[in-house]
């Protein structure tokens, strides 16, 4: 560590202006601590199961199962010829992460209100801490999604290599859902009821247990801006080689990206008041 | 580098709440059921004044007005590098505002502070701890919550280790610690930190006395090592040998500023702080009226002596020293018993002496009363004696929290393993009889019904 430089930093604390952006340096400073957050969030969610890590793999192993025989086997949505096991295992796994990182990252001001009083670090740790601590699951889980491509022996095409793209836009949304609810959050408790509500009917807004191509074309452009649209189509274009449909990904990619400045900067100007609301 | 060496600046610092939030009564029903249907958007409107002050503007710091509070106005101070500065003051004074805003846990309302270096703040040791994860996890993320980088920890972790004493028991999950190893952990992480600027919030009412000692020692150290430390405490035993500075305040306001132990003396002599005993020998400027004066009122410790503390486990006696000089009056006599947060803790009313209800002669009475051993939780506790005509109802003498102690839980021997030392939290802390019986199983058919 380099005191020297420490040394001749000048803090200075006044009332805060109107609207402030992330404060990207002060993050750098606290990576450390957000990675033992991240730890911490990890290790303590699975202290004293059995299951341990394979919760991650069970938890939406069931929803796979449950979807294929209720909209494969009985209800028998189409799936433009994929396999139904296969056709939701790319989308529930991908869901299971955004839906989960979502509600745990709108609670987390709540949950941490006992440090937030006591202690000075980036507020925005909080929030950022499920979204990163869930990716250990979702990483856990795509093994089971690998297990199923290898039993239908699918191969990826070249549209693969678009897939880090898509996995930081699954990262994007509860990201920016996240900050903004977390903040919103910390007035009104409201959040804590109306978020399973929500999630299960966003359940229904994208092309999880069903196929996008059944939507009708002129509703396309207003039920493509939903980010969970663009996530979707791109993990199944990307793993099951179904043409990349851009026209269903633009649109969610803007829409992610507004959430997610929006969802900063309404952080930002909540953060000075949580611990006076709190 | 800037031209002086001030580690902290402090210009003009106030911070302003809202409390808010009155929860409204209802007459009938359907009040109470109109007021419901509206309820979401009037509750939206209050919850947003909670943050909201465009309505006020800074220069009406003085007006308080009825849901807007200042625990802090216009404070100003500096402190030189180095410097060890106490501050004190009673409940309320704005101390623990202060040190929020100096730790950027929340932003002044108006004013500016600047602060040369990085800053660490103790308000609470263990913040951050989890139970299910071991001490050394623990050790690692309450340091870097603390603001130290990993390699940090790295570096000091056998310190802190070594300090703490719970070497052993390092894999263990925290939840298997005893709360005095738990404790002794999360100070020693606290204590390894090295910023320029270090912040204490009354740390040292954890651990045993041997702990509390290695903790007075260390931080006796960190001043010495020319960092600069802010400590804030009740304990002007510790102000005094600490700190060579001392700031009070009252009323959200810096009132004294100065040598340790002029401060400290002011504190407490003037009633602003603790003091055991007040006496007026002048009978004729004492406090009372023409029928009753009083010239003293004293808190004794079991031994008959007067000092600023009491331990918990023995009794405590309060006195109030009073000449009659109009004959003829039936008095209640009480003392109103406080905690530090002003909560009232109970009254105690003179019934069983033989003077309740009985007419007294013109001449001198001390009352007194026994506070029993293991009632009272630590902290401060403030005594407002009461002289009351039973018949006017009219009050001969009141004054507010005229004497106050510091209780404490005193040092237990080895043998103790009751863990009684753990902070309950809770207004009193009573040490009930207990019984706990093992039903055989002879014994338990018959109690099955």
């Amino acid at each position: 560590m380099n005191t020297t430089v420490e040394h001749t930093n000048i803090t200075i604390l006044r009332p805060p202006g109107r609207w402030e952006f992330i404060d990207f340096k002060e993050l750098k400073d606290y990576r450390d601590l957000l990675w033992s957050m991240v730890w911490r969030s990890i290790k303590v969610l699975y202290a004293q199961t059995i299951m341990g890590l394979g919760w991650a793999i069970l938890n939406p192993f069931i929803q796979i199962i449950l979807f294929s025989v209720i909209f494969g086997k009985i209800a028998k949505l189409p799936t433009d010829g994929v396999p139904y096991v296969l056709f939701s295992t790319v989308a529930v796994i991908p869901w299971t992460y955004m839906s989960q990182a979502m509600t745990q990252s709108s609670q987390s001001l709540i949950s941490g209100q006992l440090m937030l009083g006591k202690i000075y670090f980036p507020r925005l740790i909080f929030p950022l801490t499920p979204v990163l601590a869930k990716l250990v699951d979702f990483a856990v889980s795509l093994l089971l999604l690998v297990a199923i491509m290898i039993y239908y022996q699918v191969a990826p095409n070249w549209n693969l290599i678009f897939l880090p793209f898509f996995v930081l836009l699954m990262v994007t949304i509860p990201a920016g859902v996240g900050m903004f609810l977390s903040a919103f959050a910390v007035r009104f408790r409201d959040v804590k009821h109306a978020m399973p509500f929500a999630i299960s009917l966003l359940v229904y807004t994208a092309p999880i247990m069903y196929s996008a191509s059944s939507i009708p074309a002129d509703y396309r452009i207003w039920y493509s801006l939903n980010p969970v649209v663009a996530v979707i189509e791109g993990y199944r274009a990307c793993l099951l080689g179904t043409p990349l449909e851009w026209a269903y990904i633009v649109p969610g990619t803007v829409t992610a990206i507004i959430l997610l400045l929006v969802g900063a900067l309404y952080f930002r100007r909540m953060e000075r008041v949580f611990v006076d609301v709190l | 580098m800037n031209a002086n060496n001030f580690a902290i600046e402090v210009e003009g610092l106030g911070k302003r709440y809202r409390i808010g939030l009155k929860e409204e009564r209802h007459e009938n029903l359907a009040a109470a059921l109109v007021d419901f249907i509206k309820s979401p958007l009037r509750n939206y409107r209050q919850y947003r004044s909670l943050y909201d002050f465009s309505d006020i503007s800074p220069e009406q710091m003085d007006e308080e007005s009825d849901d807007v509070i200042w625990p802090l106005k216009n404070i100003s101070f500096n402190v030189h590098e180095g410097e060890v500065v106490g501050v004190i003051g009673r409940n309320g004074a704005g101390k623990s505002t202060l040190l929020k805003i100096l730790s950027k846990i929340t932003p002044p309302t108006v004013g500016e502070v600047r602060l040369k270096g990085r800053i660490s703040s103790l308000l609470e040791v263990g913040t951050g701890f989890h139970n299910e994860l071991t001490g050394r996890e623990n050790v690692y993320l309450n340091g870097t919550i603390l603001g130290m980088r990993k390699r940090e920890v790295d570096r000091k972790f056998d310190q802190i280790v070594e300090f703490s004493g719970v070497e052993k028991f390092l894999d263990t999950p925290v939840k298997r610690y005893s709360s005095g190893m738990r404790v002794r952990l999360a100070f020693a992480v606290s204590a390894h930190l090295e910023p320029e600027i270090l912040i204490i919030d009354e740390v040292l009412a954890v651990g045993d006395a041997d702990f509390q000692r290695k903790c007075l020692d260390k931080m006796q150290d960190v001043g010495q090592e020319g960092r600069t430390v802010l400590f804030v405490s009740h304990n002007m035993n510790a102000i005094t040998r600490l700190c060579g500075r001392v700031i009070l305040l009252e009323g959200g306001r810096v009132v004294m500023d100065g040598p340790a132990h002029d401060v400290v003396s002011h504190y407490m002599s003037s009633g602003a702080g603790l003091s055991p005993e007040k006496v007026w020998p002048d009978l004729d400027t004492a406090p009372g009226d023409q029928v009753v004066r009083v010239v003293g009122v004293r808190v004794r410790s079991e031994d008959g002596q007067i000092r600023r503390w009491a331990d918990i486990h023995k009794p405590i006696v309060i006195e109030m020293e009073y000449e009659v000089l109009e004959g003829g009056h039936d008095f209640a006599t009480y003392y109103n018993i406080f905690n530090e947060e002003g909560v009232k803790i109970c009254t105690s009313i003179d019934r069983n002496s033989g003077w309740h209800n009985r007419p007294r002669p013109v001449g001198r009475y001390i009352s007194r009363v026994q506070i029993p051993r293991d009632l009272l939780n630590e902290g401060l506790i403030f005594i407002t004696p009461v002289i009351k005509n039973m018949r006017s109802k009219l009050r001969h003498f009141y004054m507010r929290e005229a004497v106050g102690i510091q209780v404490v839980e005193g040092v237990k021997d080895e043998t103790d393993k009751s863990g009684f030392a753990v902070n309950l939290g809770g207004i009193i802390k009573p040490n009930w009889p207990w019984e706990t019986d093992y039903l055989s199983d002879k014994e338990r058919k018959n109690a099955a019904v």
